[in-house]
């Protein structure tokens, strides 16, 4: 072996343990995360945490029955309006690409890099200050904002994986372009638009910040849509804040679930992701 | 090459397969089966016997009516297809010149030629398959039964429906069986159960795939092999009734046995259909065409029927092609 060989392949093997080292790197926090929040949160998961109201300070046990609904509201509200807004918008991006449409995928990505609490006060000034009143609905348009150019772009990309063969034999058939849109190619892709769906659900279900004058926090059972109403979020952030052990556990415990519902809602993505990859395949 | 070979032409069944149209639909025998290309010959060492059944002597006996120099004419003037001097473009690309050819009804044209010569633009544009493609546009005339393609007075969705389309890959729906083939009728309003019942065992017999599927109508059609999956596909463009049958390379993708079926399905869908068939298969289109035009670099070099293609070439370039010196 020359030297210089020998040179090349030293230069090259440094790079792979480099990349390598990286890797190891970007993984830590994830794995750090993954394992305090299951450490400490799901030894105080129990079924009380599902079913109770928070009790007082100083009494053990309760749970946060009102925060886990108050969020599957907020999300609920959020996805009534963000969903078809932004279904139908990446149909449009991916279907019926004009001269607009560029313009259009740049606002979302633009939108989807908005810091949350810029969003929060947005609804604050929109939804809370003509009512002058903290309510669940302002709540869930803030989280709707947020969700609407993630369900976008993955309509889009979704769209544009469905076998371009498809919309041919539709069309080629006498379909009309919005039939053959509807009837075949949306179908083919709900899986994982569906999934898309999900997966921004689970992201703004994680959001915090928007929620702090919006939806604001009830400590009192709320299904109301016009008052403010618990959230998960906002729950785990005010025990994390509060200098009692009980709460401090609770907060692990909601944090853990938050995570846990986050993880399944992506890996489930994952799969519907690769079933129509398949599909593109064969 | 110098064996007998067979009548493979436009022989004179163009006036009653015309007045039998509309009522010949039913599955039935087909006489015409007999024009088949006898054994023997070039024709005959390209074309694996699909049909043990019938021996040469069966097929020998030529119907009487077979008067040659008459039904030339007449396929002349019983053209289904006329395109006149079309031009076509990708953005400033121009990638057909001039082409000007007549189909005739109830027989398969074959587009032969080396890739990327036109032929696949070509036959998209006769149901303006092209139109979603930006920036691509015709330029000429094709007319159906003298109506123009390209006028505005033609709506693209109807023009669709009268002319079917198989592509190369086969692109089944991701839905069962049963709705693939519903799928043109449910478009054109057919709702009564009883009426798509009929129509899509009808069309799934005459794709010769009936037998295969009756029992899993309702299974997804992703399930079928892939020489299924075609004959599928053949079986839903049937479903809506078309005037015109394209086929863009329908049997590239199949293994021999598939190839088969669908070469002998095609023989026996053009008494109902004009089909029109891009192949890069020689033997395919000696096997199942009655004309074959032969394309190169965008233009049409040359157009008769198959078996002047084939043995008697007028043009050099087109020898060379047939005979395998390129492409």
């Amino acid at each position: 072996m020359t030297a210089n060989l020998r040179r090349r392949k030293l230069v090259s093997h440094i790079f792979e343990v480099l990349c390598g080292l990286a890797v190891v790197v970007a993984l830590i926090p994830l794995a750090m995360i993954l394992f305090y929040v299951i450490k400490e949160g799901a030894g105080s998961l129990n079924l009380d945490f599902f079913t109770h109201m928070p009790k007082p300070v100083g009494e053990a046990g309760g749970g946060m029955a009102n925060a886990i609904v108050g969020t599957l509201i907020l999300i609920g509200i959020a996805a009534a309006f963000a969903v078809p807004i932004g279904c139908l918008c990446g149909i449009h991006l991916a279907e019926y690409p004009g001269k607009f449409s560029s313009a259009v995928r740049f606002a979302a990505d633009v939108l989807n890099g908005v810091p949350s609490i810029v969003i929060g006060i947005f609804a604050y000034g929109l939804v809370v200050l003509p009512v002058k009143r903290f309510s669940a609905l302002a709540g869930g348009v803030a989280l709707g904002m947020l969700m609407i150019p993630i369900v976008v772009r993955t309509t889009e990309e979704l769209l544009l994986l469905v076998p371009g063969g498809l919309r041919e034999g539709a069309l080629a058939l006498g379909a009309t372009r919005s039939r053959s849109v509807f009837s075949v190619i949306v179908p083919a892709a709900l899986p994982g638009i569906l999934t898309g769906i999900l997966v921004a659900l689970a992201r703004v279900a994680g959001e915090t910040a928007p929620l702090l004058f919006t939806a604001l926090n009830n400590a009192y059972w709320s299904t109301s849509l016009s008052q403010p109403i618990a959230s998960l979020t906002v729950q785990v952030y005010t025990y994390a804040n509060s200098p009692y052990d009980d709460w401090h556990r609770q907060a692990w415990a909601g944090a853990f679930l938050l995570v846990m519902m986050i993880l399944t809602l992506s890996i489930a993505a994952r799969l519907a992701v690769r079933r129509l990859e398949r599909m593109n395949r064969s | 090459m110098t064996a007998t070979v067979p009548e493979l032409s436009i022989h004179s069944e163009s006036v009653e397969a015309q007045e039998g149209r509309r009522t010949a639909r039913s599955p039935q025998p087909h006489p015409r089966h007999e024009s088949r290309p006898a054994g023997g010959g070039f024709l005959a060492t390209l074309r694996p016997e699909v049909r043990p059944e019938q021996s040469p002597a069966s097929r020998g006996g030529a119907s009487p009516d077979r008067n040659d120099t008459l039904t030339q004419e007449q396929a002349m003037t019983d053209s289904k297809i006329s395109v006149r001097d079309f031009d076509f473009f990708y953005g400033t690309a121009k990638v057909l010149h001039g082409i000007s050819l007549e189909i005739p009804a109830q027989k398969v044209t074959a587009l032969i030629g080396p890739s990327g010569c036109g032929k696949s633009t070509f036959i998209r544009s006769i149901n303006r398959m092209n139109d979603i493609i930006p920036d691509a546009r015709g330029v000429g005339t094709i007319t159906i039964d003298g109506q123009n393609v390209y006028g505005d007075e033609t709506d693209v969705v109807e023009l669709r429906r009268r002319v079917g389309m198989v592509f190369q890959k086969s692109n089944p729906f991701p839905k069962s069986i049963y709705d693939n083939v519903a799928y043109g009728l449910r478009i054109g309003g057919m709702r009564n159960k009883r009426q798509l019942d009929e129509i899509i065992e009808r069309s799934l017999t005459r794709a010769a795939l009936w037998h295969e599927v009756k029992d899993r109508l309702h299974a997804s059609a992703m399930a079928l092999s892939g020489g299924q999956q075609q004959r599928l596909c053949i079986a839903r463009a049937l479903a809506v009734d078309p005037e015109i049958l394209l086929m863009d390379e329908p049997a590239s993708a199949l293994d021999p046995i598939a190839t088969s079926k669908i070469e002998e399905l095609i023989y026996e869908l053009k008494d109902n259909y004009t089909i029109v068939i891009v192949t890069h298969n020689m033997q395919q289109a000696a096997r199942v065409s009655d004309r074959t035009a032969f394309f190169m670099l965008g233009k049409l070099i040359e157009y008769a029927d198959t078996n002047a293609i084939f043995m008697t070439p007028k043009e050099k370039m087109t020898e060379d092609y047939v005979t395998g010196r390129f492409g």
